[in-house]
């Protein structure tokens, strides 16, 4: 007899790159559970404030929790405080929240993402039990180690020998490095959501992967 | 009200059957400042006169904000009103986790009336010393309910409680049978009107001293800004008379 197992990885690949006061956050739309396919039109973002986003990737059932948590958190900060909390305040909010369970950890690998009190677009990587760090760009989830090293290329310009910076589109970028990551990567496929936030506003787009 | 025997605690009866710490709690209601509720088909709108303590203090706000869909302010002992304000949030915040959805604003206002009830019947504590209006939204439409310190809850077409509220009251009961069909605009005037009937004239009113907040079918809880009632009130200053 095998004891119980809580936890499940349904896989997938949640992206995000920040540059000067914008941010681009996308996430593929599958879930998987061992070699099937539970979903293929999946969302693995949710919109905490009008600038704010967090992208997880790990167990569904506890990213679906966590997210669903941190709304109440958000909506009562709201109310506590008269406005919404900064990228910074939401920032400390997760971590804790996710220390909170360190014990019986959310089963969740997250990036939180958006525009910050200085008008600066940021992303901050999480592991399960919310150690977190201030990042230019990350990735995270089964596509993660495929990802973070073409973002590491692209980005810092690490492994070339030319004289390098990003100047490109931060869309087109995340968008070959999906296409990158669902070539090799069996859990990240058939659609991603990008969101495009800048201090204009939030551009929403998808576009198809392989969907084998 | 005159003193009486029986009225040391909320437990003892008096032969007459009443309970004179719930009907002196009552009167709390009346010492506090003006409130003022009102609803057409569409839309429920709260507005309240603000008191400072003094010339050199801020007004103190009573509106408050308990989810997208309600909106709460009281009169009478301000510190209960406050953490009434904290208790219905944290409930509407709980019901949204579990239930995916708002809370009905009824059944919010039943868990409080349900509260007031307990500190009616435990020798230890005394009855909430403040009236609240709540305005709120479900699949019928707006609503408007009052609650008191009796643990009662009613709802209403138009109500006023607080300091010098006849005047208001009267004013609302003339003119509460054209709100139905009236616009956003049309029925923010009225609440203002019935505000401004009820203060007396060395009262200032202005964008702070006077707070207006509205909820509807395609509009969340929402302030209006200071702005926005000076405004009103310049516009009622210009027109004709408040007739009452």
């Amino acid at each position: 007899m095998s004891k119980f197992n809580p936890y499940n990885d349904n896989g997938g690949t949640v992206v995000a790159v920040a540059v000067g006061s914008r941010v681009v956050i996308g996430g593929d739309t599958r879930i998987s559970n061992g070699y099937n396919i539970l979903s293929r039109n999946y969302n693995k973002v949710t919109q905490l404030t009008s600038t704010n986003f967090i992208a997880t990737s790990g167990q569904v059932t506890d990213a679906q929790t966590l997210h669903k948590l941190l709304l109440a958190k958000v909506a009562l900060y709201k109310h506590q405080h008269g406005h919404e909390p900064s990228l910074k305040a939401l920032s400390k909010l997760l971590c804790v929240t996710l220390y909170s369970r360190r014990f019986f950890p959310y089963y969740t690998f997250n990036l939180l993402c958006g525009i910050d009190d200085d008008g600066q677009g940021k992303v901050f990587g999480y592991d399960a039990i919310g150690s977190f760090d201030e990042l230019k760009y990350g990735a995270q989830g089964s596509g993660q180690q495929l990802s973070i090293s073409i973002l590491d290329n692209q980005m810092k310009g690490t492994n070339r020998n030319d004289d390098y910076s990003f100047n490109g589109d931060p869309v087109g970028l995340v968008k070959d490095v999906f296409n990158a990551i669902a070539e090799r990567d069996i859990y990240t496929g058939d659609h991603v959501l990008i969101w495009d936030v800048s201090p204009q506003g939030i551009n929403q787009s998808a576009f198809n992967l392989r969907s084998d | 009200m005159l003193k009486s025997p029986y009225d040391t605690d909320c437990i003892t009866w008096s032969p007459q059957g009443r309970l004179f710490q719930i009907e002196y709690a009552m009167e709390a209601i009346k010492q506090g400042s003006l409130c003022v509720g009102l609803k057409s088909n569409d839309y429920a709108i709260l507005a309240t006169l603000n008191r400072a303590p003094s010339k050199l203090a801020e007004y103190q706000q009573k509106l408050y904000e308990i989810d997208e869909h309600i909106g709460l302010c009281f009169s009478g002992l301000t510190a209960d009103g406050r953490l009434i304000c904290k208790y219905l949030r944290t409930e509407a915040l709980n019901y949204k986790y579990t239930h995916g959805t708002n809370i009905n604003p009824q059944r919010l206002v039943g868990k409080l009336s349900d509260k007031a009830q307990i500190k009616t019947q435990r020798h230890s504590k005394r009855p909430y010393g403040v009236g609240c209006l709540v305005i709120g939204l479900d699949e019928n439409g707006p609503h408007v309910y009052e609650t008191s310190p009796d643990a009662n809850f009613y709802e209403y077409y138009a109500v006023a409680i607080g300091a010098r509220c006849q005047s208001a009251k009267t004013y609302l009961e003339k003119n509460y049978e054209t709100f139905a069909n009236l616009s956003k605009d049309e029925l923010i005037i009225h609440a203002v009107k019935a505000v401004k009937s009820s203060a007396q004239s060395d009262v200032e009113l202005n964008g702070r001293s006077v707070s207006v907040a509205i909820v509807g079918r395609d509009t969340p809880f929402k302030f209006l800004t200071s702005e926005e009632v000076e405004a009103t009130l310049l516009h009622l200053g210009q027109a004709m008379e408040v007739e009452v």
